[in-house]
Formats: structure tokens, C-alpha cells, sequence
């Protein structure tokens, strides 16, 4: 069979667990935007700048305790507290107002927090230490046992989260908000309360995914950018507001992706998720990962 | 009184103009250039208004219409020798209006913040050819040239000076101006603003939507190309920087910070912007955008109709 031998199985292999490693961040930081669109139809353009955020928590946490874990925990809280202050500062005051006022809101605010960043950490792209360098011989190459870990991290944030949103008082909370917001309150749930919940938890889960991502790229103040364009392009590939197909969005874009730069270069191979965002659009502009609405 | 009101826009338009035509000579070399630079930035957000305030559509994929105004230019101005402006002009609005018409198709599929992601994300594919092709576009260095001469075949030829330049730009604007300003207040437009008041009732009355959308998106596309045409005869070099999408996101601010749905505004916001800039990176450097970026939420929260939006009606009457 000389044409299954043409095919290189080892870096296909290869590619297919960057992929899924890559995926399962992506879908991270995608899950915290879709909760946030999903339940205040806020677009959150500063989103990839609670990732930056928290990666740069991380860095000074690490140099003060060096214990990533204990980075990645204040690294979340932090940028929940963050998150929650942004909340009622800007953007309270547009709830109610046209969906689109957000987009500019958080367009402002994502050019306020880029440039802080750049101007208290400079241009210069800051480490985090793997916390551990084992690795599995995979083929002819060592893989990196950490990202085999980033991946399971995330998962397992995901699948937490989840499962606070199905069976926690609040998850329960947030659920009803994101269905019908004034029966939500009728019923006697802190709507505000669960709002400002809702985008802190988005933004540790945008910080958390900064820190785990940190190590592989390295911080800057630019590194949200990327991120946010590709969680764009998932969620609404995935089908706006829902959790289950921005996850499944994640994987199938960023294993496309993978494939692809066996054959072109990385920056090329972007353009892939764009070309699955424009079928999507072409072809099911509810999101390819939903149930067809009736 | 009713009467009375477009007298006193059009002295009011004519006393900006002469103050306009004359700056170039009132002004020294910088600041001459400066009002230039603010013409053709106002031109470029004029295009953006015609869908934020009149169709009720954000466009944050404008840097992609005008960053191909600018190459087309570009790509006429270095196959030809001499170089000739009009084949140039009419490049850089072939390859933005190409564009246009390939975005407006698929993005006018969605409303409201999907339509700004989605033109958010077309701007960045281009984005992304131009900075790769680096053997058509430069890449990264973007490509140099030489401006060409204002020129008719067998009548005159004029070269270029910063006044001359500026009176050429002038012009542009105003026509662009006055054009625009009719086609919102031509049927046309006013089916676009029922779209933007109501998009449901415009269809149900039986208005093809989708098309007075994709060509609003064309038109709109089409200015932004000429300004980036324009950008190109002044700089005499295109980059992909002025395609990535921090400069969409500039045109969208000189739109609020003006006032949108005034055409006038976003030319008013864009010179406020860039004086503003001018101003704070005196003290602030390269991080003028962090007051900027605070003064842009403020608007946005408190000030929603822009520096001129209390005069909003009476510019469009």
C-alpha cells in the first residue's frame, strides 16, 4: 500500500495531541466569552487582556512564592476580583443599553489595559517555569509531559465548571438568568449579583488559561490579542452562548489548524479557522455544534 | 425659520471650507500636513458612519478596505511608469470595492455584534495575506513609491507639493462629503436608516434587505478605499500595519467620540483624536492610549451621542 505509506502517521499523531492541547485551552478562554455573551450579551473585547492579566499575575506571583499552583490560583483570583471592579465600573451602567455600546466599551477598555501593561512590564516577553519537565518518548521526539497536563487542566476546569452551572445553587442561578432575566429576578435570584459573578468568573477562567498558557509562549502585553480573535471565531462557530459547542468549536478548529502547518507555516495556517468561520456562515450561521433551533 | 436653517449650514459649510483651503498657507509645514492627514482620516470614518449611524452596523473590518485602497495604489503606482495617478485612483477602488463586495456578501448574513466580529475577522485575514505575501506585498516593510504628478494627458502636468496635495485632498473629502451626504438623504438612505430603526418593519414593508445592506457595506467600503488611496499619495508607502485591526477600531472611536449618524462628526472626532494624540504622547509617549482609551469608555458611557450629536438632526436636514 504505497499510498498509506506516503501518509506520515507519526506527525499526523503528533499534531493531533498539539492540537487537542492547544484546543483545550482555546476552549477555555472560549467558555468564559460564550458565558458572558450568553448571559448579558455583553461581547467582551478585553477578554484576551484578562488572559495577559492573569499570566502576568502569575509572573509575580511566581517570584514571590515560586510555586506555580499557588500562581495559578491567585492568578485566578485575581483576575476575578479585576473582572468583577471592570463590571461595575463600565460596564453596569451599559446594561440595558444596545449590545453594541459593550463591544466599544470593552474595545476601550482592552487598549487601556494592553498599554498599562506594556508601560508597567515592558516590551520585553517575561518566562513562566514549566512546573515540571518530564516527558514521554513519543516517536523520535520527547513531548513534553506539561502539556499533556495543560490539557487535562483545562479539561478539568471545564468539566468543574460544568458541573457547578448543572447541579450548584448559583450554576442553577446563572442558568435561569441566561434563560429569561426578569423572571430570573421575579423569582427572587440576585440578578446583579449572578451578572457580576458571571464576568468574574469568565475572567478567572481568561486569567487561568494565560497562566497555563504562559510557559509554552512566554507573557507580553500583545499575547491576548491572538487569543481572542481564534475564541471570537470559536464561539460563533460553535453557536453563541453554548458551552458544550464552543468546547467542541476549541478542538475541531485548533486540530484543523495543527494539520494544516504540516504544510504551511504557522501564520498561514490561521487562516484555516477563518475559513471554517466563513462556511459556517455560509452554510449554519446558528454554529455548527447545536442543535438545529426549531 | 425653517427656511432659514439651510442657509446658515451651507454658510456655515462654506466659511469651514475657505478656512480649509486656506490653512495650507496659514500654517507651518507640520501642522499643514497635520490637517491633511485629519482630512483623509475624516474621510475614512465619513465611510464607517454611513453604516454605524445611518444602517445601524459597526464595521470593525474598515482598516481591510482601506488598507486595499492603499495597495491598489500602490501596485498601479509601481507597474506603471510614470507613475499616473488616475490609474492609480481608479486601482486602489477596484481592489476596495473587490473586497467590499466579498465581505458585505458574507457578513451582511449577520446583525449586530456578529456582523462587527465577522468584519473584524475578514480585516484580519487580509491582514494575515498581505503580511505572509511578502514576494507581492513586502511583508512586513510594506512597499515604497513615488508620488505621481497631477496630471491630464496632453493638457497639464503639476507635480505634487504639500499645498497642491492638499488642495487635491480637500477636494476628494468635500466631494466625497457632499456625495454622501445625498445618498443618505436619497430613498436609499432613508431605507437604510429604517433599517437601523427597525429592521423587522423595513422587512416586512418589503424592502430586499440583504441587498440595501450589501451595498451599503459596498459604498462604504468603496470611501474607506479612497481614502486609503489618498493615504498612499501622501505617504508614499503602504504597510500592513495600516490594515490590522487597531485602526478600525480608531475609526470606530473618531465615530463615537464625533457623534455618529452626522457624517460631519466622525470628521470632528477623528481631528479631536489626533490632536488629542498629538497633545498627550508629549507627556505620555507611545502610552497616549491608555487617557485615550479611559476618555473613549467615558464617552461611551456618558456622552453615547458624540460631541456633535446634539446637532445631530439639524446636519442631516
Amino acid at each position: 500500500m504505497g499510498f498509506l505509506d506516503a501518509i506520515p502517521w507519526d506527525l499526523l499523531l503528533i499534531q493531533t495531541i498539539n492540537g487537542v492541547v492547544t484546543g483545550m485551552i482555546l476552549a477555555l478562554v472560549a467558555s468564559g466569552l460564550t458565558l458572558i455573551f450568553g448571559i448579558m450579551d455583553v461581547v467582551n473585547f478585553a477578554h484576551g487582556e484578562f488572559l495577559m492579566l492573569g499570566a502576568y499575575i502569575a509572573v509575580l506571583t511566581l517570584v514571590a512564592t515560586h510555586s506555580f499552583w499557588i500562581a495559578l490560583i491567585v492568578a485566578a483570583l485575581g483576575t476575578a476580583l479585576i473582572g468583577a471592579i471592570i463590571y461595575l465600573t463600565t460596564l453596569r451602567p451599559l446594561l440595558g443599553r444596545d449590545p453594541l455600546t459593550t463591544i466599544l466599551a470593552t474595545f476601550g477598555l482592552s487598549l487601556v489595559l494592553q498599554n498599562y501593561a506594556l508601560w508597567q512590564f515592558g516590551p520585553v516577553a517575561r518566562k513562566i517555569p514549566e512546573p515540571f519537565s518530564g516527558s514521554i518518548q513519543l516517536f523520535y521526539l520527547n513531548y513534553p509531559l506539561y502539556r499533556l497536563m495543560i490539557a487535562a487542566l483545562s479539561a478539568a476546569i471545564i468539566g468543574g465548571f460544568w458541573l457547578f452551572l448543572k447541579y450548584g445553587t448559583w450554576g442553577i442561578w446563572i442558568r435561569a438568568t441566561t434563560q429569561d432575566r426578569i423572571m430570573a429576578q421575579a423569582m427572587g435570584i440576585p440578578v446583579p449579583w449572578v451578572l457580576t459573578g458571571v464576568f468574574a468568573i469568565g475572567s478567572a477562567m481568561a486569567g487561568a488559561s494565560g497562566v497555563l498558557f504562559g510557559p509554552l509562549v512566554g507573557v507580553d502585553h500583545a499575547m491576548g490579542f491572538d487569543w481572542i480573535l481564534r475564541a471570537f471565531i470559536v464561539v460563533v462557530v460553535g453557536g453563541m452562548g453554548s458551552l458544550g459547542g464552543s468546547v467542541l468549536a476549541a478542538i475541531f478548529i485548533s486540530l484543523l489548524e495543527a494539520y494544516a502547518s504540516l504544510w504551511v507555516s504557522p501564520a498561514q495556517a490561521g487562516i484555516v479557522s477563518f475559513v471554517v468561520l466563513i462556511m459556517t456562515l455560509l452554510f449554519r450561521p446558528t454554529g455548527l455544534f447545536v442543535a438545529t433551533p426549531k | 425659520m425653517r427656511d432659514r436653517q439651510p442657509i446658515i449650514f451651507w454658510t456655515g459649510f462654506a466659511v469651514i471650507l475657505t478656512l480649509l483651503i486656506i490653512a495650507p498657507l496659514m500654517l507651518p509645514a507640520f501642522w499643514g500636513r497635520f490637517v491633511t492627514e485629519i482630512l483623509i482620516w475624516g474621510l475614512l470614518a465619513m465611510s464607517s458612519d454611513l453604516l454605524i449611524g445611518y444602517t445601524g452596523m459597526v464595521s470593525f473590518g474598515h482598516s481591510a478596505f482601506f488598507g486595499l485602497g492603499m495597495y491598489g495604489a500602490a501596485f498601479a503606482l509601481l507597474a506603471t511608469r510614470p507613475p499616473n495617478l488616475w490609474l492609480a485612483l481608479f486601482a486602489g477602488l477596484v481592489a476596495a470595492a473587490a473586497i467590499a463586495a466579498f465581505v458585505a456578501y458574507f457578513s451582511t448574513r449577520l446583525r449586530d455584534i456578529y456582523f462587527a466580529i465577522t468584519t473584524l475577522i475578514f480585516s484580519q485575514i487580509f491582514y494575515i495575506v498581505i503580511f505572509t505575501w511578502t514576494e507581492l506585498t513586502g511583508g512586513e516593510n510594506g512597499l515604497t513609491f513615488s508620488r505621481p504628478a497631477l496630471a491630464i494627458p496632453g493638457l497639464f502636468s503639476l507635480r505634487f507639493t504639500p499645498r497642491t496635495l492638499h488642495w487635491f485632498v480637500l477636494a476628494i473629502v468635500i466631494l466625497s462629503y457632499l456625495l454622501l451626504r445625498r445618498i443618505t438623504h436619497s430613498p436609499f438612505g432613508m431605507v437604510l436608516q429604517s433599517i437601523r430603526e427597525n429592521e423587522a418593519r423595513t422587512r416586512a414593508i418589503g424592502y430586499p434587505i440583504e441587498r440595501y445592506k450589501i451595498l451599503a457595506v459596498m459604498l462604504s467600503g468603496l470611501f474607506a478605499g479612497l481614502a486609503g488611496v489618498l493615504y498612499a499619495f501622501q505617504n508614499e508607502f503602504a504597510a500592513p500595519n495600516f490594515v490590522f485591526f487597531v485602526l478600525s477600531g480608531e475609526v470606530v472611536i473618531y465615530n463615537v467620540i464625533g457623534g455618529i449618524g452626522t457624517l460631519v462628526g466622525p470628521v470632528v472626532g477623528a481631528a479631536f483624536f489626533l490632536l488629542l494624540r498629538e497633545e498627550l504622547s508629549r507627556f505620555f509617549t507611545e502610552y497616549y492610549l491608555i487617557p485615550v482609551g479611559l476618555m473613549f469608555i467615558a464617552m461611551v458611557i456618558f456622552m453615547p451621542q458624540g460631541l456633535l450629536g446634539f446637532a445631530r438632526r439639524w446636519l442631516n436636514r
